[in-house]
C-alpha cells in the first residue's frame, strides 16, 4: 500500500487506513471529549484523546478566590458526584489547618458520600447500556432510581446536584426532622432495584458478548498507569483508600472491597453493582450509629478563613477513584496553589492501550466502562 | 388565533382568501367581535395556515442531543421517566444536527468549544431555535472570570430562550420549552416582522469564530450580540 499523509498523527499512514475524529459532539463521549482514531478495517490501530473542550479554569479561579469560595466550584468538577468532591476538598483543608471534625459531621459526610457513590453507580448503569446501544430504557430505570436519592439530597442540602454540603471542620447544616428515617426507608427499597437490574442485565447474552474480554487491562499496567477506583480494582488490585487510609469513620464500618479477575469491561461493570451493595451496608451502619451533637467545629471561622502557611494533600475514595486536592497556603485568605488530582483524567491515560486491537464500536463501551466525567477531566 | 377552536360545537369557521373581496370583514374589529359573540369566528387563510404550521412545529421540537457540562445531566433528567419531556413533544433527541430543530446549549461553552457550537448551529436546518440552559451558557456564569470561558453563547448565535439556574432544575427546562412553544405559536409566515426562517434577508449562516493568538477572532458577532447599554440612575 502506498503511504499518505495523516490528518491527526505525525508521520504517514497506509492508504488503506481510515482516520476518524470521534467527538467532541458525539452522543457517547460522556460530554465534550474527542478521540482521533486510526482504523484498519474496523480495528483500532491508533487512538489519540483530545482534551480541553471543557477546560473552565477551575484551579485558577480557586486561586483567585477565598478558601471557602472554592467549595461550590468543587461541586462542578465531577458534577454527578458533588458530595464527594466537597468532602475531598474539606479533608485537604482540614489537613492543612489541623482542624478536628465533630463525630456527627463525619457520619453525615459518610452518609452523603456513600449516597453519592450509590447514585453515581446507578447513573453509570444507564450510561454504559446507552453506550452499548440500548439507548433509553436502561437510562430511564437508572434515572428513576437516581431521582429518589436526589430528593433526599434536596431535602438535606437544598440542591439536587450541586450540594455544596461540606464545610471546613464539618458540614453546612444538620438533617431536617425525620430525614434519617426517610433515608433508611428509601435504602430498604434500593436492593430491589439492583436485583431487578441484575436480573435484566447480568445474564443477558448481548451484554455479555459486548463486555466480556473487551478492553482487558492487566493489574500491572493499571498500577503503573496510576489508575485508581473501580477501574483499578476491576483489574484485581485490592486498593481502596477507605481501607488503606482509614479516613473518617470507615475503620469502624464493616464492608468488603470487591475485586475483578480479568480486568475487562464486564469486571468493571459488575464491580459497580457489587460496590453499590457494599455502599448500602455502609449506609445502614452509619444511619444506625449516627450520634447526636454539633455538625461543624465551632472554632473554625469559615469566612475569612486563613490556614497557616504550608502544604497538604488530602484524598478520599471518590466513586470514580482517588480524588485528591493538593493545597499550598502562604498564610493568606487565598490558596497559593490549588491542584486537583482528578480520578477521571488519570484513569483515561490508558485508554489507547485498552482500545488497541478492538473494534471501533467497542471504543465507546471501553470509554463508558472507565466512567469519566469531563468536568473533572478538563477542569 | 388561539380562539380558533374556542367554542367547539357551535362555531362556524369563515375562511377567506385575500383575492375575494372580504377585506372589510377582516379589518372591522367591532364586527369581528360581534360575530364572535354569535359563534362565528373570522380568520384569514394566512391565519389558519400560520396556526396549523406553528401548531405542528411547536409540538414536535426535536432537540440536538448535545451536552456540554453539568446542565446536560439535568437535561437527561428532564428527558427521563420522572420529568418526561415527551409530554411536550420534545423527546426525540437527535444525535445529528441535520435532523434537529432545537439546540439546547446545556453547559459551559469554552473558547475551544465555541467554534464547534456555532458550526453545529449552522448545520441545523431552518427553522431552528436555541435555548441557553444555565448560567454558563447565558453569560459564563460562575466561570465567567475564567480565561477559557466564553461569556455567553449569544455572542455568536441568536438565543431564543434563556433558562437561568446553576444548573436549572428539569422543571425550569420544561418551562423554558413551554416559553419557546409560545414564541413559535406567535410567529407569522406572512406580512411584516417575519421570523428569521421566513425572512429571505436574514443570514442563513453565522460566521464561525477562529482561534486567535489570545482570544477568539472576532470576540463577538456584532450582528447577533447586542448587550444592553449600561445606564446609571441620575
Amino acid at each position: 500500500m502506498s503511504a499518505s499523509s495523516s490528518n491527526f498523527f505525525s508521520g504517514t499512514a497506509d492508504a488503506g487506513a481510515l482516520e476518524v475524529s470521534l467527538g467532541p459532539h458525539h452522543p457517547s463521549t460522556h460530554g465534550v471529549f474527542r478521540m482521533n482514531v486510526r482504523m484498519e478495517g474496523e480495528t483500532v490501530v491508533k487512538l489519540q484523546p483530545v482534551f480541553g473542550y471543557l477546560h473552565r479554569n477551575h484551579e485558577k479561579i480557586a486561586e483567585k478566590n477565598s478558601w471557602l469560595a472554592a467549595m461550590p466550584y468543587t461541586d462542578r468538577l465531577d458534577y454527578i458526584c458533588s458530595g464527594t468532591n466537597n468532602w475531598a476538598y474539606a479533608v485537604a483543608v482540614e489537613k492543612l489547618a489541623g482542624i478536628e471534625v465533630p463525630e456527627r459531621a463525619e457520619y453525615l459526610r459518610v452518609i452523603v458520600g456513600e449516597m453519592t457513590r450509590l447514585q453515581n453507580h446507578t447513573a453509570f448503569l444507564g450510561f454504559i447500556l446507552g453506550d452499548m446501544g440500548a439507548w433509553g430504557s436502561a437510562l430511564m430505570y437508572a434515572f428513576r432510581e437516581r431521582e429518589k436519592i436526589l430528593d433526599l439530597f434536596e431535602e438535606l442540602t437544598g440542591a439536587r446536584m450541586m450540594l455544596n454540603y461540606a464545610r471546613f471542620g464539618g458540614v453546612r447544616c444538620d438533617t431536617p426532622a425525620g430525614w434519617l428515617d426517610k433515608a433508611r426507608a428509601y435504602l430498604a427499597t434500593y436492593p430491589a432495584f439492583l436485583d431487578e437490574m441484575e436480573q435484566f442485565l447480568t445474564g443477558n447474552e448481548i451484554l455479555l458478548s459486548r463486555l466480556q474480554g473487551v478492553g482487558v487491562l492487566s493489574a500491572q499496567r493499571a498500577i503503573n498507569g496510576g489508575l485508581s477506583g473501580p477501574v483499578l480494582r476491576a483489574s484485581g488490585v485490592d486498593y481502596d483508600i477507605r481501607k488503606v487510609d482509614g479516613y473518617s469513620i470507615y475503620p469502624r464500618l464493616k464492608f468488603r472491597v470487591p475485586r475483578g479477575e480479568v480486568g475487562d469491561c464486564f469486571d468493571r461493570f459488575m464491580l459497580r453493582l457489587l460496590e453499590a451493595r457494599e455502599s448500602l451496608k455502609i449506609l445502614q451502619q452509619a444511619l444506625d450509629q449516627i450520634p447526636e451533637g454539633p455538625v461543624v467545629n465551632p472554632a473554625v471561622k469559615q469566612r475569612g478563613f486563613k490556614p497557616p502557611a504550608g502544604e497538604a494533600y488530602g484524598r478520599i475514595e471518590g466513586p470514580k477513584g482517588e480524588l485528591g486536592f493538593h493545597l499550598v497556603s502562604n498564610g493568606t485568605e487565598k490558596p497559593y496553589r490549588y491542584h486537583v488530582r482528578p480520578p477521571s483524567l488519570i484513569n483515561l491515560t490508558l485508554l489507547e492501550e485498552m482500545c488497541l486491537g478492538t473494534k471501533i464500536a467497542d471504543v465507546m463501551v471501553i470509554l463508558g466502562s472507565i466512567d469519566i466525567v469531563l468536568g473533572e477531566v478538563d477542569r | 388565533m388561539n380562539n380558533l377552536w374556542a367554542e367547539p360545537g357551535n362555531s362556524r369557521l369563515v375562511a377567506s382568501a385575500k383575492s375575494i373581496q372580504t377585506d372589510w370583514l377582516m379589518t372591522d374589529d367591532a364586527l369581528k367581535q360581534e360575530l364572535k359573540q354569535r359563534g362565528i369566528i373570522v380568520a384569514s387563510f394566512e391565519d389558519i395556515l400560520d396556526w396549523g404550521y406553528n401548531w405542528g412545529r411547536k409540538n414536535s421540537l426535536w432537540p440536538l442531543q448535545f451536552g456540554l457540562a453539568c446542565c446536560a445531566i439535568e437535561m437527561i433528567a428532564a428527558a427521563a421517566a420522572r420529568f418526561d419531556i415527551a409530554r411536550f413533544g420534545a423527546e426525540v433527541f437527535r444525535p445529528s444536527p441535520r435532523q434537529a430543530d432545537l439546540m439546547i446549549i446545556a453547559g459551559t461553552v469554552t473558547k475551544k468549544m465555541a467554534p464547534l457550537v456555532v458550526r453545529l448551529y449552522n448545520q441545523m436546518p431552518e427553522p431552528k431555535y436555541v435555548l441557553a440552559m444555565g448560567a454558563c451558557a447565558i453569560s459564563g456564569g460562575p466561570f465567567k472570570e475564567g480565561y477559557n470561558v466564553l461569556k455567553g453563547i449569544d455572542r455568536y448565535i441568536p438565543v431564543d430562550v434563556y433558562v437561568p439556574g446553576c444548573p436549572p432544575r428539569p422543571e425550569a427546562l420544561l418551562e423554558g420549552l413551554i416559553t419557546l412553544q409560545k414564541k413559535i405559536a406567535g410567529q407569522r409566515l406572512f406580512g411584516k416582522d417575519l421570523p428569521r426562517h421566513a425572512n429571505p434577508e436574514a443570514p442563513a449562516e453565522y460566521p464561525v469564530p477562529a482561534y486567535g493568538p489570545h482570544d477568539l477572532v472576532p470576540p463577538s458577532n456584532p450582528g447577533v450580540f447586542c448587550p444592553p447599554t449600561p445606564s446609571r440612575a441620575e
